[in-house]
């Protein structure tokens, strides 16, 4: 075990509102939840961190590691809040950016507005040059058009470039030369070249990447070197490691480099405790189903390995609608997010149909049960409405719940046109918003080629285990585990992470003249630089890595990852690419198609940490039958009649204790909702596994 | 009400819900696997699901306006040819009449009906635009469809699962990219079977029988909530008339929308006689676009499916051009049809003026390009490639056009990266046209300015087809018209509109696509709005002054 992992390790998790910091030492976790400094997000860090150590009555030089996640990024895309920035194109394409896809992305709405490029067009410059396809030079850099920009950049008082020419990703000569001049003429100046970000065909979403990445990165600088200094400060002299959108750990300096690969870290850690709880589970399949106020997150886990996206998009302009945001190119877990939370806004539609979220009530005033002047009927509310949650003691005393609130805000907005009474009419607004989310763990399971009724769904987030038995029962599911002290969970993720590094260029090549040499020494290329970032993170732990070839047919626009087995490609290695892309491509598409050749389109490495999965726990055995603590009237939503179910308290179960469904578990933070299909029992290590009875 | 009944209500929408996802599916399916550039790119396909009488119950919001609403039509001539009782399991049909499919022979229409338990209980039905199907390629320039390509009748392409190896040897050997034509047409199979795996599921977890009922529920809320919406717009009939270039000469659109108990009724009387060349739309096309356009205006937010559609009824005089039989030329279909949104929202600006645009550019600016290539180790052959492009939409009544932007179609412009991968071809300039946006208080869209040559120093043959040159995009309610587009070589020979063209060797082809008209009066534009766009240059100081009565920076 190196030096590091000796001592105690702390996840920082910066979010909009709340600052998480997770600390764990030997088996032991403490956890603090402060409000973020948005100002100076480092001062609410520091706060927190002396909060913990407090607790745990340990001093700052006890701390091993900081591994840290925030959305600083993405709140500063959100907000237009980075840097002045500017962009550097080829000549002639000044408005990529502007234009994008030359769509709409809601077909019927004529009203739509679409996503502001990150940079206007008056600080969008260009200069002669020109690469083609294979990237041989046609046009020299224009190098004097590049100096004549540099008073430009300084009148307009510029503190970041991207620069992104067209086929750089094949040859980025011009590029990297525009990067040393400007340096020359404007040493201050932050440079993000498009070919270093994201080296892939297609220039709108590599410009865009680039862009995003140079516009949030002297403030990602700013703050991380703020940060450092803080830590030391305060005698926290350990290494800091950052979290990114892929799911593995990153250095500062890469993290400063590449500011872009943070956003949407937080949603990644929450699959990574998923992950963790899997592994102690001993379960091979899984689907992370993360619910909380606004949003629910569903991600599939094979084998312990979340599959990996090359897409993500931000900004988006109408919530959830795809294509509505700007496109980035870089790796993520992927998932899916969509507009079904606690929060989420129920109304009827004027067809007569219910329809919920993706607007939200948010925490203020929040719904209308919260009696906090909400007026909206949400997904809470048709839960207090249905009776799985119970007032007393609801988010720790904090907030009185008044139900008849919620079946006033219920009755009005749903049941009302509906001729429903509130139950019906709240039965109605859960069963809508649990098809919204099963439909949505549909649409990724083909997508990925799964099926849903495989998985183990393990549920956290606030709202998850009220919705986690629908949702399984309409999937098909049999198992669902929901886990202990879920509050916080994407900071307990990230103490979970591999500290890793991708990197993905394109070669195209067909497989019928695949040219070994030359991948091997591509991959040989991109392995150098992704251990030289992952070795200064990973204090002499082993590494592995996972390589992919991304393959299509050849003429055909979307590529699927297929995995490379060896290391180093030899004469024989087309073949095996051929049989693995068959498989891949009819498990995905059903039919492959008979002579077509293949090629592949870019390669993928990934370095990273081997982190010791734990072992299985052992699964217990069911002991007791548990009294309940109390009783509460339901609806029942099979019968469609009210019903009296048992309720327990959480703390006061036992391990091996065993109760059948209709049953409500609270807690703190939730409840767990126990459908007459379900049976729970707490295993040893305190989750609550519910299983389909028989 | 009967609490039974309260649950019903629910279960339906939830099941109503679950189809368009499952056509959702349908068309992502056949988004990722498609091969041709203008399918995989720019999304040119559709994706629907429907009952044994062929009624669409749902259609994915995936895909493209003109071939959804035909595709609705076209599944109808399918089961006429096909009775539903004689399919087997595992049969696919084929076609891409003009007539019967979506309009021109470059669309191929697959309908696979779904079983169940060795019962047909649903149909699926896609279709995409095919890059090439031979004869004189995807421009205006036939005189009847025979010589627009290979013309594939209603066929059945597979046989309880086994494909027609015949067919498909007609298809590869009839266009000049036989790789993509053929791959698409197993990305179009396998679209359907995914969307019928799907079906099945629901249908078991549901444990429902058939789809009469679910079916009954979609179509007749749909329409009343189609009929709820024309209901609050006063009765009457609204005329326009819109004149476009056409191939040879002018055309006249001429529209009379009348607004009743039972729908909105729109007649075409008055319209130009059907051309001689290949820019005559099938009446299904027309059906789909008018309907396509009377739905953004009125129920946006109604499903698309038999029963929303069957509220609006549209028709045209035989043989005039937006309703032109067989064997008329329909190739380029799309410049006339595309058009019609425009004429609807013309009626339309004096019922529900807050709810219309001004003209666009409306109609696609691709850029087909036909030559040799060589593709290496002694494959030299012939490309086609076409690159989708667009002029600016119209200005609408509380905000600015767009930029560069498809409306009606919804089709994704192609990048510029990928038509250099798979083209041997270069472009030198692809950004936004100053001074091309109709002035208004709220300003049209900026159309482009494209240049483009041969990579490899041939000649190449430009498959032009154009609108909006002799007939740019005008305002509304007092806005000002958008900048007409323009085709011509870079060493100053013009170009004409539509119609086969070389470009030599060593030439460059410039096009200006048009910008969208204005809407209100540019002196109400706010004047910071004007700075903006005069700092941005997409308006030039001159026209600000000339236009706005800008004064700034002298």
């Amino acid at each position: 075990m190196s030096e590091a992992e000796t001592r105690c390790r702390v996840g920082i998790d910066v979010g909009g509102t709340f600052t998480d910091i997770v600390l764990e030492a030997g088996g032991d976790r403490t956890s603090a939840k402060v409000l973020t400094t948005s100002q100076a997000p480092e001062r609410g860090v520091i706060d927190g961190l002396r909060e913990v150590l407090q607790k745990a009555v340990l001093a700052p030089g006890d701390v091993g590691l900081v591994l840290h996640g925030t959305t600083l990024a993405t709140n500063a895309v959100l907000e237009r809040r980075g840097a002045r920035t500017a962009f550097i194109t080829t000549e002639g394409f000044r408005d990529i950016l502007e234009v994008g896809y030359e769509t709409r992305y809601d077909q019927y709405d004529l009203m739509i507005e679409k996503v502001a490029p990150i940079v206007p067009r008056r600080l969008r410059f260009t200069v002669p040059e020109r690469v083609d396809a294979r990237g041989r030079v046609l046009e020299a850099l224009d190098e004097e058009a590049v100096h004549a920009l540099a008073p430009a950049l300084s009148a307009a008082e510029i503190e970041s470039v991207a620069v992104g020419f067209f086929h750089a990703y094949a040859n980025p000569v011009h590029e990297r030369r525009v990067e040393a001049i400007l340096h020359d003429a404007l040493p201050e100046l932050s440079v993000t070249l498009a070919s270093e970000v994201c080296p892939e065909v297609r220039e709108y979403e590599r410009f865009t990447t680039a862009s995003v990445n140079a516009y949030v990165r002297p403030l990602m600088e700013g703050y991380l070197a703020r940060l450092d200094g803080m830590l030391a400060e305060i005698g926290i002299g350990c290494p800091l490691l950052l979290m990114t959108s892929g799911g593995g750990l990153t250095t500062v300096e890469t993290a400063r480099r590449q500011p872009v690969r943070l956003v949407e870290s937080g949603p990644a850690g929450g699959v990574l405790l998923a992950r963790d709880i899997a592994a102690r589970a001993g379960l091979d399949k899984v689907m992370s189903f993360d619910m909380g106020g606004t949003t629910a997150k569903i991600c599939f886990i094979e084998n312990l390995e979340p599959r990996r996206a090359r897409e993500f998009e931000i900004d988006r302009q109408a919530r959830f609608m795809k294509g509505s945001g700007l496109p980035l190119r870089i790796p993520v877990i992927e998932m899916v997010e969509i507009g079904a939370g606690g929060g989420s806004i129920a109304r009827v539609d004027r067809l007569g149909r219910i329809a919920v979220g993706p607007e939200s009530a948010g925490a203020e005033p929040g719904p209308a049960g919260y009696g906090r002047g909400g007026t909206d009927a949400t997904v809470t509310d048709a839960d207090i409405v249905l009776g799985r949650i119970d007032p007393a003691g609801f988010a720790g005393g904090r907030i009185e719940l008044r139900p008849e609130l919620s079946a006033e805000a219920v009755g009005r907005s749903v049941g009302a046109s509906l001729e429903l009474g509130p139950s019906q009419a709240a039965q109605g607004i859960v069963e809508i918003v649990d098809e919204n989310m099963s439909n949505a763990a549909r649409v990724l399971a083909v997508e990925e080629g799964k099926v849903a009724s495989e998985q183990t769904v393990i549920a956290f987030g606030g709202a998850a285990p009220l919705h986690a038995c629908r949702i399984a029962e309409k999937l098909g599911i049999d198992r669902i585990v929901v886990p202990v002290d879920a509050g916080v969970g994407s900071a307990v993720g990230f103490l979970r992470a591999p500290v890793a590094y991708e990197v993905v260029r394109s070669l195209n090549m067909r497989l019928s003249a695949l040219d070994a040499g030359a991948v091997n020494d591509l991959m040989a290329d991109m392995r150098r630089e992704a251990r030289t970032v992952v070795e200064s993170g990973a204090f002499g732990a082993p590494l592995a890595e996972r390589r992919v070839a991304y393959m299509r047919y050849l003429g055909q626009g979307h590529e699927i990852a297929v995995p490379v087995d060896s290391e180093r490609l030899g004469p024989d290695d087309g073949r095996a690419l051929q049989a693995a892309y068959d498989r891949e491509y009819e498990l995905l598409f059903k039919r492959t198609i008979p002579d077509a050749d293949v090629e592949v389109l870019s390669w993928g490495l990934t370095v990273s940490t081997v982190e010791a999965m734990p072992a299985a726990d052992d699964p217990g055995r069911t002991t007791g039958s548990p009294e309940p603590a109390g009783w509460r009237d339901i609806h029942d939503t099979e019968s469609g009649a009210a019903a009296q179910v048992p309720l327990y308290r959480r703390a006061d179960l036992a391990a091996g204790d065993r109760l059948d469904g209709p049953a409500l578990i609270v807690e703190e933070q939730t409840s767990t909702f126990v459908s007459r299909n379900f049976r729970a029992v707490l295993a040893p290590a305190g989750n609550i596994v519910l299983e389909r009875r028989v | 009400m009967a609490s039974r009944d309260g649950l019903d209500v629910i279960t339906r929408q939830v099941m109503w819900n679950r189809l368009i996802s499952v056509v959702e599916e349908q068309a992502q399916t056949l988004l990722r696997t498609a091969f041709s550039p203008i399918v995989r790119e720019c999304g040119d396909l559709s994706a629907g699901v429907f009952d044994l009488r062929g009624r669409m119950l749902a259609q994915a919001v995936t895909g493209t306006p003109g071939h959804v609403n035909s595709m609705a039509e076209s599944v109808q001539h399918f089961i006429r040819h096909f009775p539903v009782a004689e399919m087997n399991e595992g049969d696919i049909y084929i076609t891409n009449d003009p007539w019967l499919g979506t309009g021109h022979l470059n669309d191929f229409v697959l309908t696979t009906p779904c079983f169940r338990r060795g019962k047909p209980v649903g149909l699926f039905s896609c279709t995409s635009h095919l890059t090439d199907i031979g004869g004189i390629g995807v421009g205006p320039d036939a005189t009847d469809v025979h010589m627009e390509g290979l013309y594939i009748p209603m066929l059945k392409l597979a046989d309880r699962g086994r494909i027609d190896a015949t067919l498909m040897a007609f298809v590869r050997r009839n266009t000049r990219e036989p790789v993509e034509c053929e791959g698409d047409v197993y990305s179009l199979a396998a679209c359907n079977e995914v969307g019928c795996v799907r079906l099945v599921e629901m249908m078991d977890e549901f444990g429902l029988e058939d789809l009469d009922e679910l079916g009954e529920y979609i179509v007749s809320s749909s329409r009343r909530a189609v009929l709820a919406e024309v209901a609050e717009l006063p009765k009457g009939k609204y005329r326009n008339a819109m004149a476009l270039d056409g191939y040879d000469r002018p055309i006249d659109l001429v529209a009379t929308l009348e607004i009743g108990d039972e729908g909105v009724h729109v007649d075409y009387d008055g319209t130009s006689p059907m051309s001689r060349y290949g820019v005559n739309v099938p009446m299904a096309y027309t059906t789909a676009y008018t309907s396509f356009g009377l739905g953004c205006a009125i129920a946006p937010g109604v499903p698309n499916n038999a029963g929303s559609l069957s509220a609006f009824r549209v028709t045209a005089p035989e043989r005039s051009i937006l309703n032109a039989p067989y064997p008329a030329a329909v190739c380029a279909r799309h410049l006339i049809g595309q058009q019609l949104p425009d004429v609807v929202f013309g009626c339309l600006e004096k019922v529900v003026p807050e709810r219309v645009p001004a003209e666009g550019a409306s109609s696609l600016w691709n850029i087909t390009f036909r030559g040799e290539a060589d593709r290496g180790s002694n494959e030299r052959s012939l490309f086609a490639f076409t690159a989708v492009t667009n002029g600016g939409t119209g200005a609408r009544g509380v905000k600015d056009g767009l930029n560069g932007t498809a409306y009606p179609s919804g089709v994704k412009g192609t990048p510029v990266e990928i038509v250099e991968t798979m083209a041997p071809v270069l472009f030198r300039r692809k950004e936004l046209r100053s001074d091309s946006a109709g002035p208004g208080t709220w300003r049209g869209g900026a159309g482009q300015v494209i240049e483009v040559e041969s990579a490899d120093g041939r000649d190449m043959e430009l498959l032009a087809a154009y609108e909006r040159i002799d007939h740019p995009a005008r305002g509304r309610a007092g806005g000002g018209g958008g900048e007409a587009g323009a085709v011509f070589l870079a060493s100053g020979t013009r170009l004409k509109g539509k119609g086969t063209q070389t470009i030599p060797a060593g030439e460059t082809l410039v096009l200006h696509t048009p910008g969208g008209g204005g809407h209100g009066p540019s002196r109400n534009r706010p004047p910071e709005a004007v700075a903006a766009d005069v700092e941005d240059g997409i308006v030039s100081e001159a026209a600000a002054r000339r236009d706005y009565g800008w004064k700034g920076a002298a």
